[in-house]
This record gives C-alpha cells, structure tokens and sequence, in this order.
C-alpha cells in the first residue's frame, strides 16, 4: 500500500511538474506532426495506400517521439541532484519508476489521441467506429514504450552522448511492440476492421514481462 | 604460454577436422548440391553465437548479484565473442541464399530477429564506451544486458506471428527433420568445434579484460596519492 500512495505522491509531482510548462507535451505534438507530413511525401498518400502503410508510419512515428521525449526524464532530476531526495523520501525506490513510466505513458497517450483526428483527415482513413480498440492499443503499446523508455533514460542520463544513446538502446529493444502494435493498429484501419486479440495479449505480455524485470532490477539503476 | 599455445593448437585441429568433415564426410545435398555444405559453417556459427550471449546473461545477472568485477570482464567477453560469431551468421546467410533461394536477404523471423539480436548487443558494446566510472559502466551495461536478452524471444514471437505472409525460404530454412543422419553428425561436430574455438576466444578476451581492469585501478591509485 505504501508503494502505491507514494507513487500516487510522485506521480502528482510528474504532472504538475509537466503541466505547468507542457513543454514536453508541446514539442512532442509539434514533432509528430512534422513527421506525419514529410511521410506524406514518401508514398502516394490516397486512402487506400495510407491504409497499408499508415499504420506503420504513426508507430515510428511515435517510437521516434517517444525517445526524444523521455530524455529528460531522469536528467532533470539531476540538475538539483532531486533523485537522491526522491531516493530518501519512498520506502521502495520502484515507487520513483512506477510514477515516473506512469506519467510518460500518459503523455504519449495524450499526444497521440491529440493527433489522431489529424491523421485520419489527412490520409483519408476514417477511425471512428474502431475508436475504443485504438484507444486500447496505443494504451498498451505507449506502457511498453514507456517501461521500457523509463528504464533506458535512467542509465542514458549518467552516460556521454546520451541524447543518442537513448534511442540506440530503446529503439532495437522495442521491436516487438513496433511489429505487434503496427499490425493491429492495421488490423483496425483495414476497410473491415477487424480486432487481433493474440495481438492484444502479446502486448499485454510484452508489457508485463519488462514490468516484472523493471521491478527486480530496477532499484539498482537508482543507485549512486 | 605453453598451453596456451597447445590450446590453440588443439582447436585449429578440431576446426580443421570439420572442415575435412563438412567437405568430405557429409554426402552431397541432392537439390542444392554443394553450395548446401555452408550450413556446417553457417548453423554451427549461430548456435556457437547464442551460447555466447547466454554466457553473457549469466554474466550479467551474476554481477548485478554479486557486484565481482569478474563477472562484467565475462559479461564484455562473451558478448564481443557473440558478436563474432553473430556476423559470420550474418555474412555466411546472403552467400547461402542467394544462389538458393535467388535473394540474398529475406525479413523472415529467423533472419530478422538475428538482425536485431546483433543490433542489441552492438548497443549493449557502444554503452560500455559511454559510461566512464567503472563500477556504473559494468551495473549499467549488465542490466542492459539483461533487456536484451530477455527481449530476443519476444522479438522473434512477434516477427514469426506476423510477418508470415513475406517469402518463406523454400529449400531448407535450417536444419529440419529432413536431415540426412550424417549431416546432422557432421553439423553437430562442426558446432563442438566451433564452441571450443567459442571457448578459447572468450578466455583470452577475459585475460585481457582482466588486465585492463587491474590497470585501472593501479591508475586510479597512482592518480589519487
């Protein structure tokens, strides 16, 4: 119980830290969107065409996002050396993870959900009717992203050339999440949308197996 | 020195062994002839290659245990040592395929997920270059390690479950049931010889580390009094 109030604690902490700026919210919708347009000039984007390779573009488009936005996850903390504060102030240090990859995916889902009515106009692809189950994908696919970003951009932030090395370590380690949420985000583009649920499951396996190692190993890349 | 050198001797012997066997011994495939003869080289480098990443797995997870220098200067060797053994798979593949299945690459989950496998711990490598403190270099890269290692089967469900519609190999993917007795006697030689080849690497790449690591702590000495 400890654990979960004190990272309901840290997590406020996140936001309020995010929403008194949205710095990172804004660049990254601003990101997205330049992406989205310069795809547009890499096939022939009709509705037929945005229907094949849509799917593909948004998921690189926000596993790029993603790598730039999780940068400063840890780093900001150690501008006043506020991780070793963290540190002292929870009883379990997995608290500090569970906020912070609570946060991250939160923001992802909110840029992406803010740029998903942009898409569908502009490629022609209608998503109402299939709105829940996008929802339920990019909820699952950004909590991969999430974990395992989280994780990388703790050990990124103490290292040199770290605003490459983060995507280099993440970008490889997020394959399956890339391949899986691709082809269900497909799946529900397609002119008879149907829903994958074994592709569904492997996300949520996917999620819950990098959790489970987040949550043994995590505490040693906290510590000073 | 002197074993060592005996050592080596031993090895090059048991190389060259499978090479006579993968040439001589194992009969002539009836479909793709001799080109087919790589496979001893090919499938035994790739097994050799995993081995060595799962040593480097133990590795990791032993030093995040136990915090023994030991176990990142094996941790470092044998994912180099894999990673040897990963780009012979990744050579020795387009030379096999191309006469074969008339391509020289296909994203099928086997060759895919040895791509990525290999792009992991090529990053697992460049990490080690970034991180200058030692002890943070090795926590870091064995939990890291540890990532990747436990990513690599998801990695090959996820292409394996979707990417099935792209061209399947046709002749032969890898050794399946289809083996002639022999050949699989001849791979599984090849392979015996390539983990001892595996082994004498991985302990002279461990001597070095070793050493560098005891450099650096006669620097940190010198530097600090």
């Amino acid at each position: 119980m400890a654990l979960l109030s004190n990272t309901a604690v840290l997590l406020g902490k996140e936001l309020r830290t995010e929403f008194r700026s949205r710095e990172l919210l804004t660049t990254t919708v601003v990101f997205i969107l330049i992406v989205i347009v310069l795809f547009s000039f890499t096939f022939d984007p009709t509705s037929d065409e945005s229907r094949r390779f849509g799917s593909g573009l948004l998921w690189l488009a926000f596993l790029f996002a993603a790598s730039l936005m999780l940068q400063p996850c840890f780093l900001r903390e150690q501008t006043n050396d506020t991780l070793s504060a963290l540190r002292l102030s929870v009883s379990d240090p997995f608290a500090i993870f569970l906020a912070k990859l609570a946060a991250n995916t939160l923001f992802l889902l909110l840029t992406e959900l803010f740029l998903l009515p942009l898409f569908a106009m502009m490629y022609n692809v209608p998503v109402v009717g299939v709105l829940p189950w996008l929802v339920l994908v990019f909820a699952l696919g950004s909590l991969g992203i999430s974990i395992a970003g989280t994780a990388l951009s703790a050990i990124s932030a103490q290292a040199r050339m770290r605003e490459l090395l983060l995507p280099l370590l993440m970008l490889p380690l997020l394959t399956p999440i890339l391949v899986a949420s691709t082809e269900i985000t497909k799946g529900l583009l397609d002119r008879a949308p149907y829903v994958q649920w074994k592709g569904i499951g492997f996300l949520a396996i996917f999620d819950l197996v990098f959790l489970t190692v987040l949550w043994l190993f995590g505490e040693y890349l906290l510590e000073e | 020195m002197v074993k060592n050198a005996l050592a080596a001797v031993a090895v090059f012997l048991l190389l060259g062994a499978a090479a006579y066997a993968s040439f001589f011994i194992a009969p002539t495939d009836a479909k793709q002839g001799l080109i087919y003869r790589i496979l001893f080289f090919h499938v035994s480098s790739a097994w050799t290659g995993l081995t060595a990443f799962f040593i480097c797995f133990v590795g990791n997870l032993m030093y995040v245990w136990r915090r023994e220098p030991r176990w990142d200067w094996l941790g470092i060797s044998a994912a180099e040592v894999g990673l040897a053994f990963t780009t012979v798979v990744l050579v020795t593949g387009p030379i096999w395929a191309h006469p074969v299945w008339g391509i020289w690459w296909t994203w099928d989950a086997r060759l895919t997920s040895t791509f990525v496998l290999w792009l992991l711990y090529v990053s697992y490598v460049l990490l080690r270059t970034l991180v200058e403190e030692p002890d943070r270099r090795a926590l870091f890269s064995a939990l890291f390690g540890i990532f990747a290692f436990l990513d690599v089967p998801l990695v090959f469900g996820s292409i394996r479950w979707w990417r099935t519609q792209h061209p399947q190999p046709i002749v032969m993917g890898g050794p399946g049931a289809g083996l002639d007795p022999t050949m699989w006697n001849v791979l599984r030689f090849s392979w015996l010889a390539m983990l001892a080849l595996m082994t004498l690497l991985l302990m002279a790449r461990y001597k070095l580390e070793a050493m560098r690591g005891d450099l650096e702590i006669v620097r940190r000495e010198a530097e600090g009094t």
